[in-house]
């Protein structure tokens, strides 16, 4: 049985969630609610299950390269149909299948009414996101991972655009989609420039191409730092980074479970993934690294302050992980990729508490998202309440908590690369900790704001939702725990031991114990401050004022969506309606309609000839080869 | 054998067709015809794959030279293929439509495919020159008969394009002929003229106009869209599916290796032309409401792109093996392109005509919701439509990938703003066939697409047949780049200017 063995066996991971989209994809008018269920969720434990072997399994130097057949050979240039696992990929393999699986659990209670055949087609998108997503990180080569890549822009599509009767729901997915293709173009560009200059796509020809192996490089350094920033842009859109992240907020449209897992286990890790797996070109490049920490920060703190005003739970939620992705690449940029790396774990296990938490409250309140007709759901919802407190804590920061670690890690790296960049994340981290702290208060504080109908109908969701929450609640404690810093705990950072063989361990900045103390010390102490302040505010609700000006900014999200809809929407809307209706007529038909004219006379003689008599047609052939035949035989001297 | 046969099953059959007695069996003998054909072409694909099988020569019209020689190379076959298939999907999607003088429609069908087949695998120029007319014949008939309201202006205007198109090719065949040493119209001594810069700056016009037309490019596009939304549904199958491609092939045969000069002097203009056309059709399909012209414009823009990377590959290798490798890859891309586009834009006109059937209208804004009315539909319409904008896993995908990698190593100046630009089209071809699939079934249904629709047994049958050709080439592309790798590779060999340095 070699199949199901280490390696091969790795081969079911991605196959097993492509098997439960075909079954109920194609058997969704047939099955229960119960076997589509069933099916959806049980394909994700299975891969679960062998993505924890694998983990255990992963060989600790080489990767290991799995190559299930030629996608595209042509002479030297070779794109295998090929995996790889290595630390980097198990480790998303099971944030992804893990994660993936609560998630799917939570559906099945979630979406029970909706009818067995959009329940089918609702768990079918599901496994066909999480196929995409494996594809994505297991591809051994650039373009395996761009087609995982495209795969989860489609099939977000699809999953936002869900309830397809609402149009404003289709013009979100529409959006979703066109902004991760912008992105998607300079991906491509990348794989282009990588070919022309390697002859290869291939993760493990990476080091070959920079020259690190007593070799001259293929690539010169205007190569990488072409090629890094061009798949930077790509991350730009997958990621949800400035310029390219307002469809990450549209993106609720779709069911909140789906929400939990654009936002947590696939699609928007993507670029760090990506990134991470580029670490070699990217330290090469440290131009487009210092570029990555601007954008980074400046989306963390433009997407918490518009956080700060948002009165849709899961806005509220969707506009925090814009800011922790920024995180993300604040790490990234800094150099710090294990750092980004570990906030993409403990950020996917609080932001699925998260969001799923929003779900059972939007559940109880029979559909209310809106924050402000809230309040007092403590009693109701005792677990929802204290796994919620769990997430936002760790979301904040606190130690000992998973999101202090590698918050932390992130702070630290920012701190190394300059202090300017330490002290936006830092005031950043304060206004997460202050925004998300008034989406508690709001949710469960106070005294109930909502309607007598719906606050009779409060009620705790049912234990397939509970659970996911609990087990995520525990892994949004003690998650950060593999990531523990050296000064804290001697050898606690097992993380960067384990994924040294994919992203090499930086010998660079050492700082003092003493610093690092007064550095952690402090965050800690500000983020309290923060959380003291919003519970202050926010204990008792009370309309907030809307009439400053600044604050009216911040609820229209700076207005961004209206200056793209202006600048770029509109006239490209206008310029093809011009072409359309103007250029196309008049000028380049009306070239050859000129031509027409001029030949009216012929061509009402092909009117009258035009008389349905087939007799005539044919002669009209035959007189038609003749002719030419006879111009043919003159011509010829 | 087999090249014969791929020109006389449709012909005679065509005429037979043509003069059935009982109109009712127009169809079925139509249908069986074209699956005859196709089972020669696999046949000839699979079991008699010797060049003896695949060439014919006999004299024919001695006074001029001209030969009947048909001569099956890779390319000949592969677009046998697409052509024998495109026949076999136009019958089978037209199956339910009762259509006026069933068996002269048919047998003119039966006839234009006749026409692409000796036009894919003639050898001898004015045998081409007489397929690329006898293809035409047919489709202009078929316009004009059963085509729409508009269809008579539309024909003449379609008419006018392409026949001055002919003539110019015409003249251009002539005048080569005449420089032949023994007055022949063979394709080998053609490519044994080796003329001189001087005159392939302006000969290549004479060729390139014909082919630009037919392909087409911008600005000679003008008369697709309307033709496309004129001439019933089973003839815009062939045309955009198969006999555009024509345009593109007749490039790759009797343009490239013949004028490789001209080609290359002129491939900055032809690129931009290619590339302006992508982004100008693909605006225009933005702001487009009806269906038809919706695909038309998109088609526009597709096979621009086409032609652009073709005309990358164009100038000196100086011999080198890099720079082949190059345009080796870019080169396998318009292969494997230009039969995957075919399927695609098929597909789509079969859908186009369904809901165009069903309804009795093509404009988006008059319909919706059709998502919940017809499951079945929107799963085939998606992965299509999909498949058109060149999703990984799609059959389009490979071949756009490639295709992009041979504007990237053209041998302009210009190539990295060819590459942009042609890029956009990534992406506003996303922004179009989005909002088609929205307007078309998202959204509330309305009281004519309320009863959904429902497809019949051979529309089943033909969508799958297009579904399982866009997973298997999207899932396993090297299938038909193993097929065409050797002869892209002595193609390219035979289109490099630089043996005219060594002179």
């Amino acid at each position: 049985m070699a199949m199901l063995s280490f390696p091969n066996i790795a081969y079911l991971i991605p196959l097993l969630p492509l098997l439960g989209f075909l079954v109920n994809g194609l058997l969704r008018n047939q099955l229960s609610h119960r076997a589509i269920a069933l099916i959806g969720s049980g394909v994700m434990a299975l891969a679960f299950g062998i993505s924890l072997l694998v983990f255990y399994h992963v060989p600790a130097g080489a990767p290991t390269i799995l190559t299930a057949f030629d996608f595209i050979r042509i002479g030297e240039l070779q794109i295998p149909f090929a995996f790889q696992l290595d630390a980097l990929s198990s480790l998303f393999l099971l944030i992804i299948t893990g994660i993936g699986f609560l998630i799917h659990v939570y559906s099945s209670a979630y979406m029970h009414e909706e009818s067995a055949s959009h329940y089918g087609r609702y768990f079918a998108y599901l496994n066909l996101f999480v196929f995409s997503m494996l594809l994505l990180v297991m591809g051994a080569n650039y373009v395996i991972l761009f087609i995982g890549w495209e795969g989860v822009g489609l099939c977000s599509y699809l999953l936002i655009g869900y309830w397809f009767r609402n149009p404003a729901y289709s013009q979100a997915a529409n959006k979703a989609f066109v902004m991760n293709r912008i992105g998607d173009l300079a991906f491509l560009i990348a794989i282009f420039w990588l070919i022309a200059r390697t002859g290869s796509v291939s993760f493990t020809d990476l080091p070959m191409a920079i020259g690190t192996v007593g070799q001259s490089a293929k690539l010169s350094s205007l190569d990488i730092t072409g090629i890094t920033l061009l798949l930077f842009i790509g991350a730009t859109g997958k990621s949800a980074q400035i310029p390219l992240y307002t469809w990450l907020p549209d993106a609720m449209a779709g069911p909140t479970p789906v929400s939990a897992l654009i936002h947590a286990a696939t699609m928007v890790t993507a670029g760090i993934y990506m990134i991470a797996r580029s670490n070699l070109l990217y330290t090469a490049a440290p131009l487009v690294l210092s570029i990555i920490a601007i954008i980074g920060v400046a989306t963390a703190l433009l997407a918490a302050t518009i956080a700060l005003r948002q009165n849709d739970i899961k806005k509220v939620l969707a506009y925090s992980t814009v800011s922790q992705l920024g995180f993300m690449f604040l790490a990234l940029g800094s150099g710090a990729y294990v750092a980004a790396v570990f906030h993409v774990m403990t950020h996917a296990f609080f932001k699925a508490l998260l969001f799923l938490g929003s779900g059972s409250v939007i559940h109880a309140m029979s559909g209310e998202q809106d924050i402000r007709k809230m309040g007092g759901l403590k009693k109701s919802l005792p677990i929802t309440y204290w796994t919620f407190l769990i997430g936002c804590v760790a979301i904040a920061g606190i130690f000992p908590f998973s999101g202090f670690f590698s918050k932390d890690a992130i702070l630290l790296s920012a701190f190394l690369k300059s202090p300017i960049f330490y002290v936006i994340a830092l005031f950043t981290a304060l206004l997460t900790a202050f925004y998300m702290f008034r989406l508690f208060f709001l949710t469960f504080g106070g005294s109930f704001r909502g309607t007598e109908e719906q606050h009779h109908h409060l009620h705790e969701s049912p234990a397939a939702m509970t659970i996911p929450l609990v087990v995520l609640a525990i892994l949004s404690i003690v998650g950060g725990w593999v990531g523990i810093p050296e000064v804290l705990m001697h050898g606690g950072d097992r993380l960067v031991a384990f994924l040294s063989p994919v992203i090499p361990v930086s010998s660079g900045h050492e700082i003092s114990h003493a610093t690092e103390y007064m550095l952690m010390g402090l965050s800690t102490g500000l983020v309290l401050l923060s959380i003291l302040f919003a519970w202050n505010k926010y204990k008792q609700y009370r309309a907030e004022e809307s009439d400053n000006s600044f604050a009216r900014l911040l609820e229209n999200k700076w207005y961004v969506d209206e200056l793209y809809q202006a600048a770029i929407v509109q006239p490209l809307h206008k310029l093809g309606g011009w072409i359309r209706s103007v250029f196309e007529p008049k000028v380049a038909d009306g070239a050859i309609q000129g031509i027409g004219r001029s030949v009216r006379y012929l061509s009402q003689q092909f009117r009258l000839i035009q008389n349905g008599q087939t007799g005539n047609y044919a002669l009209w052939m035959v007189i038609g080869i003749v002719v030419i035949l006879s111009v043919q035989f003159f011509l010829r001297k | 054998m087999i090249a014969l046969l791929l020109v006389l099953i449709p012909l005679i059959g065509g005429g037979l067709t043509l003069f059935l007695p009982r109109p009712a069996l127009a169809r079925p003998v139509a249908l069986t015809i074209a699956l005859i054909s196709l089972i020669a072409v696999l046949l000839g694909l699979c079991q008699f794959t010797q060049a003896a099988h695949w060439s014919y020569d006999e004299e024919w019209i001695q006074p001029i030279g001209a030969r009947f020689s048909l001569k099956g190379d890779v390319l000949a076959k592969w677009m046998s293929l697409l052509s024998s298939i495109g026949a076999v999907l136009s019958i089978l999607g037209g199956w339910n439509t009762d259509r006026k003088l069933p068996a002269r429609f048919y047998g003119l069908l039966l006839w234009m495919q006749a026409g692409m087949s000796i036009v894919f695998l003639a050898s001898d120029a004015f045998l081409f020159y007489f397929g690329w007319e006898l293809a035409l014949i047919p489709a202009y008939f078929l316009s004009s008969i059963w085509g729409g309201e508009k269809r008579i202006a539309v024909t003449i205007k379609f008419f006018i394009y392409t026949f001055v198109g002919s003539v110019l090719m015409l003249i251009g065949l002539i005048y080569l002929q005449q420089l032949t040493p023994d007055g022949s119209f063979q394709w080998q001594a053609f490519r044994n003229l080796e003329l001189t810069e001087s005159k392939q700056i302006w000969l290549f016009w004479l060729f390139f106009l014909a082919f630009a037309i037919k392909v087409p490019l911008f600005p000679f596009h003008t008369w697709q869209p309307d033709a496309y939304e004129q001439a019933p549904t089973p003839v815009t199958l062939l045309l955009s599916g198969v006999m555009v491609k024509m345009g593109v092939v007749a490039m790759i045969r009797w343009l490239l290796p013949i004028l490789g000069i001209g080609a290359f002097i002129w491939s900055d203009v032809v690129i931009c032309l290619a590339v302006v056309g992508i982004l100008y059709a693909s605006l225009i399909a933005i702001r487009q409401d009806d269906l038809k012209r919706l695909i038309a414009y998109s088609s526009i823009a597709h096979m621009g792109l086409t032609v652009a990377a073709l005309f990358s590959l164009t100038g000196f290798t100086n011999n080198s093996n890099v720079v082949l490798h190059y345009h080796h890859i870019g080169f396998q891309g318009v292969m494997l392109q230009l039969f995957s586009h075919g399927v695609n834009i098929m597909g789509m006109w079969l859908l186009a005509d369904r809901i165009e059937s069903r309804f009795g209208t093509r404009k988006l804004s008059e319909l919706g919701g059709l998502a919940r009315t017809a499951p079945t539909f929107t799963i085939f319409f998606v992965i299509i439509a999909l498949a058109n904008i060149a999703l990984p896993l799609t059959n389009a995908f490979p071949g756009e990938f490639l295709q992009f990698n041979a504007i990237f190593h053209a041998q302009s100046p210009y190539r990295i703003v060819f590459l942009l630009l042609s890029g956009m089209g990534v992406i506003l071809s996303a922004i179009y066939t989005l909002n088609m699939i929205r307007r078309i079934f998202y959204g509330e249904t309305n009281a004519a697409t309320e009863n959904g629709l429902r497809l019949t047994t051979a529309e089943t049958l033909a969508l799958s047949i297009v579904v399982v050709l866009v997973l298997v080439f999207g899932i396993y592309p090297q299938a038909a780049l193993n097929f065409t790798n050797d002869f892209s590779w002595e193609y390219l060999k035979s289109i490099d200017i630089t043996r005219f340095l060594a002179k």
